[in-house]
């Protein structure tokens, strides 16, 4: 993947198709550590003790449709070539959390890319969840909440194109006001 | 450009409830991004960008968009299903960010299949 936001997206959509209606998305962003942290957590199905060691596998996956399974491994890779590390939690019934971390000044860490762009997507193309984004830069954070953005729409769906600029735009600002 | 407040989006919410009031009703065209992980990897996101800036230009309440998962065709992806009501639902293939303008301009909003790009008609 060419930005980190993309498995974001990735491991997002594993949420939702495990029948989440909550993703939540951490970010962590420290140069005294040289480090980012990325976490990315659900309240779907979970998985089974027993499959949890298969899914980082490439050539693991439940689908039917076709043999191998990529996300999980690719999002494992990146962060093990940023001497970063991966972990995945998982309880059935409960959820699961996704974690990798990376090594900031690695020359092999690829941009975070376009968050605003891909929190747009995810609430876009599913409008039946909650998403609760945070992004935090040096000690100074923000987060944005979609519970909270439906509370105020009164009604209005959250998929409005309107509201989704709405959201793409205000993550944006957000995050340039934490990188200033 | 100012800083976007709550008050901004009080004021879509009121706009787009004055909007809605005129024509309730289920969708008439339900489009689908694939996004699995090579939908993804392949330029699926651009593709909800497009369909996201043209949703903004049209007043039509009646075009749902969602994400659905890999349907097992990945050397294809980005791949798009667009259903018309009444209509087979058709499958598009290595949809990038014109092809989607086009079959959003086209299909989409006219019924106007894209037989150049489509992969498929799920019959």
């Amino acid at each position: 993947m060419r930005e980190l936001s993309l498995h974001i997206i990735d491991v997002a959509e594993n949420g939702i198709a495990a029948g989440a209606d909550l993703i939540t998305i951490k970010i962590s962003e420290r140069d005294k550590d040289n480090l980012m942290e990325v976490a990315i957590a659900d309240n779907g199905r979970g998985i089974p003790q027993d499959l949890l060691k298969k899914v980082v596998d490439p050539f693991f996956t439940t689908r039917t449709t076709r043999r191998i399974g990529l996300g999980l491994s690719l999002f494992k890779e990146a962060a093990k070539r940023c001497d970063g590390e991966f972990h995945i939690k998982s309880k059935e019934g409960k959820g699961t959390e996704v974690f990798a971390s990376f090594r900031l000044d690695h020359i092999d860490l690829a941009p975070l890319g376009d968050m605003a762009g891909s929190i747009g997507c995810l609430i876009m193309g599913n409008p039946g969840a909650d998403f609760l984004y945070a992004h935090e830069i040096n000690g100074e954070s923000f987060s944005i909440d979609t519970r909270g953005i439906r509370k105020e729409l009164d009604g209005v769906p959250i998929n409005n194109p309107e509201v989704i600029r709405w959201i793409i735009n205000t993550i944006n600002d957000s995050l340039k006001e934490l990188k200033s | 450009m100012a800083k976007l407040t709550i008050e901004d989006l009080k004021r879509i919410r009121e706009d787009t409830k004055k909007k809605t009031t005129l024509r309730e009703g289920g969708a008439t065209v339900k489009i689908t991004v694939h996004m699995g992980t090579c939908g993804i990897a392949a330029g699926a996101r651009d593709v909800m960008d497009v369909i996201l800036e043209e949703l903004s230009e049209t007043d039509r309440q009646d075009i749902h968009v969602m994400n659905s998962g890999c349907m097992g065709m990945c050397s294809s992806e980005p791949n798009v299903t667009v259903e018309v009501k009444g209509h087979e639902p058709i499958i598009y293939q290595h949809v990038d960010r014109n092809k989607m303008r086009q079959i959003f301009k086209r299909h989409v909003l006219k019924g106007e299949i894209q037989t150049d790009f489509a992969l498929a008609k799920i019959q």
